[in-house]
């Protein structure tokens, strides 16, 4: 290993501008003349708008122009898409209600879009929102996520029942089968809480159109900009997309809420022509708690049969997904593909049904959150076969073991192949390095404190290097899941890499380099990743679903391939040997069995004068382009230790350790990994604690801003023990798996079996709140003292 | 509408002194953001709570989304922006690199400056501590993790420099 | 935010002058609350009396056996202050509590106590202390001075210039913070003052701050743990929202009340 190579934990590039506050996210953009966009937000939940007066706003000091869902309509702008086709259990297509970017007659959400008001500063355009006259007939709201089929009122006429799709998945014959000849079932109802993204930076855009080129540029919070302006081209009809440049510049945390196509960033770039000027929207807090997409909201009952000897003979699982007024970007694909693929976890489960039913309410969209689907996944599993294990009297721990998947390949019953791993491995060492051994004498040590101490554990899996394109493609996904990568040599030997991955505080233009540093042992500082621009990088399908190091940087393996393929081709020449004779390492390129040599900065100096060899048989230049699409998903795994401590007279939990042990395959740069980890550790642990989005019966948010939507602080978090297994992943040249995702996918039901060992119950529902644990504790004080 | 009445206000903002006419309403945050192209200091939220806002006034932390640009009249401001000697950066910012306490970044200004603010207050202060004075910045990405090592270490690091000038 | 017109008097005169002549006129101490409820519109004053260039409103000092705190003095300033931290460490230990660094620099005592926001956490101590609240016209007890919820007995061109506090012999505050806004769910000030023995609750009441006077009588018995023993206090009159019901608040109150007697 080098000091700046594959598995050297490089200090970040990307610190310099963070640090020294020279980043330049979307709201740090300034074009000239720029004005201010601000949305009227309908209040109601569900609503008819029978009346939409803007007269008196148009007229407002500063105003440049009001528009309305007829505008929109009037310049043919489409509504907003769903990419990823869901068929029901009947064969019939997922119900999708139309999503137009500002209101058709009707709310559907508090926080959906009504109207917006472009003005030369933004006071200027709230003031202006204000002088909107809407006249609103409320309509009755449905928001209980389970009870949204039954409801009398339905939000859209091409969905009954308020049902998207009831999707299924496995074989329902001999999971029945196998429930029939079990020795044991353990039950279990779970919610899988609402949460809000919450990344720093609430989103943002800017539109601005060139009437001399006829062409607009959109400067976005995306996490993929070439699926934006794929979109908002071929589906919303804004323009062409050789007429439409998107810019993500630098983006402040995504976490999943910036995959998707918004109205805002939509209305922005289409208004910008309206009114001749660029316009800038930029969400304040509340507005992105109104409309971000949301993550989770489930409502499951799952049973586990298992045998006399503690071996799981079959899981089957309902589950009810709340999918929020309209169907976002890839809403309908979390709550299955990435969700109920997941369901054999770690374990060789002979059979599996699951159904999950995708419904509509009167609450902001859902879609993919960190995890997306697979914590949802994990937390069924990891919260049964804790429980299980509880009622059968076995170890948690040792109930795990047997039932672990040990050999590779393998098929679960739920489309997985598993390509590599070893679980028993992840699970000892986080169990060393948690001492659960010493658990016992730190529980009786709390308890003579009066507090409750608890340990559960998670060992999960998730499926990552999202994914190989023709897979996705049958399971209904709109787009091919591949990545691309260019890389061009520079005459003097400095590189920029071109890629479709876009970082938002991964690292990337680090861990990036060193890849290419490796390769071609060029210096760090040589080496520039370029991402971001529909412009610079001709295509790519953005980072989501912890795929940019397993595909992202396996399209630039194959482009450096290519790179040092061409580029040997000329060291030849300049060496006089046979290209077969040429040996590339440490930058330099070799004839093998000699002392002759020369500098790659030599060679690509070479390859651009061209001079020394023949253009007919070999091109100027040294730039290689490369499209990755990868055979399989990936396989990260691990297991991870909570240990809980309650304070049962207040409610109040402390973390009192959390160890995370991580199969990422091989680590590029341990320390941007485990940054990863501490990160999704944290969000895991807020959604078992403090995190949930609560909407009241009339679809008002109650938990609107950071007073009563708990983020977690540094102070409600311990500092992580982090620990890691290898098992290459077989299916990419760098045998990586994913990091991004892991913590958050693990962490709440480590977390929520250390509360239902530390209460004694398995009713404890996330968020673990200290007035939720202080009701636990107090009934399970009342049921020991009437035993 | 009448044209919202605009007053003087002149300030020194990091080392510079500078002055404007601007709408009373506006805050020190739009000031350094829009009028002096500052963007270093960042706006996370409504509420007074992310701190990703904050800077400091006359030697102080505070969050610049909270306090009227008029009421900075007179002031001393120090930003992000003004915390590094030219090439030189001040250790917390050092340390935010070498502990990896920073991802997306945005957070980052604010966290920086409410920790040096910190280490100027408390000296070094344990672990315990820097968790509980981190109230009043929120970070999505890190977990904190990183950042509590890179307060711990900058901390540590600016009362070294401090000998370092006692004993000069 | 919506425009309005800025002042900036030199004197407490000169503010009162304002909040008498000017329409709609609301004084900034701080602005750690007023200035967040502006910029979501849900305040609207058409002039803001800026207090912060009114020098002697600052001063810590003390006058025999009181500590007198300047209105405008911050909440750092008082956590920070020896004077406060010998002589009422629990005060001290309040104001270092409140909020987080940041808005402990900006934030006043004259500004939390004028607005008498029922989730903070002064109130609590000038009730409890038995503090005397000086304004430009007169002197008014903490008993007579909170009114109910954002109500004080101030007049509408009233300033509060200092707040004297009599030392007590015990003393502590005990805050159960909302998990979200880390304001006062509960928060309990325990105050002995020779036979003097004063409870008071901030953030759940659903009429502000109020003195628990069954904790008072118990512990004037005896100012220890043990005589809390059994009591408790009835859940209705209390705020309830999603992070506390009523029914927890008032478990909360007994358990922050028998920790602030514990402490003190």
């Amino acid at each position: 290993m080098t000091k700046t190579g594959i598995g050297a934990s490089v200090k970040r590039k990307e610190d310099q501008r963070f640090i020294t506050g020279s980043g330049q996210y979307t709201d740090d953009v300034s074009r000239p003349g720029h004005v201010h966009a601000y949305f009227l937000r309908s209040p109601h939940a569900h609503a008819v708008i029978r009346r939409l007066d803007i007269a008196a706003a148009k007229a407002a000091p500063g105003v440049l122009g009001v528009f309305t869902g007829d505008d929109l309509a009037a310049d043919k702008i489409g509504g907003l898409i769903c990419g990823w086709m869901i068929h029901s259990k009947d064969g019939s297509a997922m119900k999708a209600g139309a999503h137009p970017a500002l209101a058709q007659g009707k709310v559907r959400y508090v926080g959906d879009h009504v109207a917006v008001v472009i003005a030369e500063t933004l006071a200027e355009a709230r003031d202006g929102a204000e002088k909107i006259i809407v006249d609103y007939e409320v309509l009755p709201a449905v928001i209980d996520t389970a009870g949204a089929q039954a409801a009398k009122t339905q939000l859209h006429d091409v969905a009954p029942r308020n049902t998207v799709f009831e999707w299924a998945i496995g074989d329902k014959a001999a999971t029945e089968a196998a429930f029939g000849a079990a020795h044991h079932v353990t039950k279990i109802d779970l919610v899988n809480n609402r949460l809000v993204p919450n990344a720093m930076e609430p989103r943002a855009a800017i539109g601005e159109y060139d009437p001399g080129q006829g062409a607009y540029t959109l400067w976005t919070t995306s996490q993929n900009p070439h699926v934006a302006r794929l979109v908002l081209s071929a589906f919303i009809g804004i323009a062409p997309e050789n007429k439409l440049r998107v810019i993500a510049p630098d983006v402040g945390g995504g976490f999943g809420s910036k995959i998707f196509i918004y109205a805002e960033e939509t209305v922005a770039v289409w208004a910008s022509k309206k009114v001749g000027r660029p316009v800038k929207w930029v969400s304040d807090r509340t507005e992105a708690f109104l409309s971000d997409a949301h993550g989770r909201d489930h409502v499951t009952h799952a049973e586990l049969a298992m045998d006399a000897k503690g071996k799981i003979l079959a899981l089957r699982v309902k589950t009810i997904a709340n999918l929020g007024a309209y169907l976002s970007t890839f809403s309908s694909s979390v709550p299955t593909y990435l969700y109920a693929t997941l369901l054999s976890g770690q374990y060789d489960i002979p059979a599996i049904y699951a159904e999950v039913d995708a419904v509509y309410t009167n609450t902001a969209p859902v879609d993919a959150y960190r995890g997306a689907g697979r914590p949802e996944a994990t937390f069924v599993v990891e919260r049964i076969i804790e429980t299980a294990a509880r009622q059968m009297g076995l170890d948690p721990a040792d109930l795990r073991k047997r039932n672990f998947v040990r050999k590779f390949p393998h098929q679960t019953p739920v489309i997985m192949m598993y390509d590599a791993g070893d679980y028993r491995a992840s699970l000892d060492k986080a169990m060393e390095i948690a001492d659960v051994k010493g658990f016992g004498k730190r529980k009786r040590e709390a308890a003579r404190r009066g507090r409750l101490r608890g340990l559960g554990y998670s060992t999960y899996i998730e499926a990552c290097g999202i994914a190989p394109s023709q897979a996705v493609g049958s399971l209904g996904a709109g787009v091919g899941l591949w990545e691309s990568a260019e890389v061009r040599v520079n005459p003097t030997g400095s590189v920029e890499v071109l890629t479709g991955s876009h970082a938002h505080g991964q690292g990337h233009e680090t861990t990036f380099a060193q890849l290419v540093s490796e390769r071609l042992g060029v210096p760090m500082e040589s080496i520039n990743i370029v991402h971001g621009d529909t412009d610079k990088v001709q295509f790519g399908m953005g980072t989501y679903g912890s795929r940019s190091g397993a595909v992202g940087m396996s399209a630039i393996v194959k482009a450096l391939d290519k790179v040092e393929a061409k580029a040997k081709k000329v060291a030849a020449h300049l060496l006089e040997a046979a290209e077969a004779d040429i040996d590339f390492k440490d930058g330099k390129f070799t004839v093998k069995g000699t002392d002759k040599s020369v500098a790659f900065a030599d060679v690509a100096l070479n390859a651009y004068v061209a001079h020394k060899f023949p253009t007919s048989e070999i091109e100027p230049g040294l730039k290689e382009g490369a499209f990755y699409d990868p055979t399989n998903f990936t396989f990260p795994a691990g297991c991870h230790i909570c240990e809980v401590e309650i304070d049962p007279e207040t409610g109040v939990t402390e973390i009192a350790n959390y160890t995370a042990v991580d199969d990422f395959g091989v680590l590029i740069n341990p320390m941007i990994v485990e940054g990863q980890v501490h990160g999704g550790i944290a969000q895991g642990i807020g959604q078992a604690l403090t995190e949930g989005a609560v909407y009241d019966a009339s679809g008002q948010l109650l938990t609107a801003s950071y007073m009563d939507y708990c983020m977690p602080r540094a102070d409600n978090l311990p500092s992580f023990k982090l620990g890691f297994t290898e098992t290459r992943c077989p299916s990419n040249p760098l045998g990586i798996k994913g990091c991004g995702e892991a913590g958050a996918i693990a962490a709440p039901a480590a977390v929520m079996n250390a509360m239902t060992d530390a209460l004694g119950t398995e009713a404890v529902a996330m968020p673990a709140t200290p007035q939720a644990v202080w009701k636990v504790a107090q009934s399970q004080q009342k049921l020991a003292a009437a035993e | 509408m009448a044209q919202t009445p605009k007053i003087a206000v002149a300030m020194t903002v990091n080392g510079q002194d500078v002055s404007a006419r601007l709408e009373a309403r506006t805050l020190l945050v739009q000031y350094l953001r829009e009028g002096l192209r500052l963007t270093g200091t960042h706006v996370g939220c409504d509420t007074s709570q992310c701190g990703a806002c904050v800077v400091h006034v006359d030697g102080k932390a505070v969050k610049s989304c909270t306090i009227l640009a008029s009421q900075c009249e007179g002031a001393q401001v120090v930003t992000i922006e003004g915390l590094a000697h030219g090439d030189k950066l001040h250790p917390m910012q050092e340390a935010f690199r070498e502990h990896h306490g920073l991802q997306c970044g945005f957070c980052t200004p604010g966290m920086i400056m409410t920790a040096v603010d910190m280490a100027q207050r408390l000296g070094t202060p344990d672990e315990h501590t820097i968790r509980e004075e981190l109230e009043g910045n929120i970070c999505r990405c890190t977990g904190y993790h990183n950042i509590v090592k890179a307060i711990d270490a900058g901390c540590h690091e600016m009362a070294k420099g401090q000998h370092r000038q006692a004993a000069e | 935010m919506y425009a309005f017109t800025y002042l900036r008097p030199g004197s407490v005169r000169g503010a009162s002058k304002a909040l008498a002549t000017k329409e709609n006129a609301k004084l900034l101490a701080g602005g750690q609350t007023l200035l967040p409820t502006m910029k979501q519109r849900l305040a609207s004053p058409d002039h803001i009396v800026d207090l912060s260039q009114i020098d002697d409103l600052k001063n810590i000092e003390q006058k025999g056996r009181r500590i007198v705190i300047g209105a405008m003095a911050t909440h750092a300033s008082v956590a920070s202050s020896a004077l406060v931290r010998d002589n009422i460490p629990a005060l001290a230990a309040l104001a270092g509590g409140i909020g987080d660094p940041a808005v402990r620099h900006r934030g006043t005592i004259g500004g939390s106590v004028a607005n008498n926001d029922p989730a903070a956490d002064y109130p609590a101590a000038v009730l409890a202390l038995g503090a005397t609240i000086h304004t430009n016209k007169r002197k008014l007890a903490a008993d007579e001075f909170f009114a109910g919820l954002f109500t004080t007995a101030l007049e509408e061109d009233e300033v509060i210039t200092k707040i004297a506090f009599p030392m007590p012999s015990r003393a502590a505050y005990q805050k159960f913070r909302n998990p979200a806004s880390r304001y006062a769910l509960v928060g309990v000030f325990v105050a002995k003052r020779g036979r003097d023995i004063r409870v008071t609750v901030t953030g759940a009441g659903s009429n502000g701050v109020f003195r628990w006077s069954e904790a008072e009588a118990a512990l004037s018995k005896r100012f220890s743990v043990k005589s809390l023993e059994g009591l408790s206090i009835s859940a209705s009159g209390l705020n309830g929202d999603i992070h506390a019901s009523p029914e927890y608040r008032a478990h909360l109150i007994a358990v922050m009340t028998a920790r602030a007697v514990a402490a003190a």
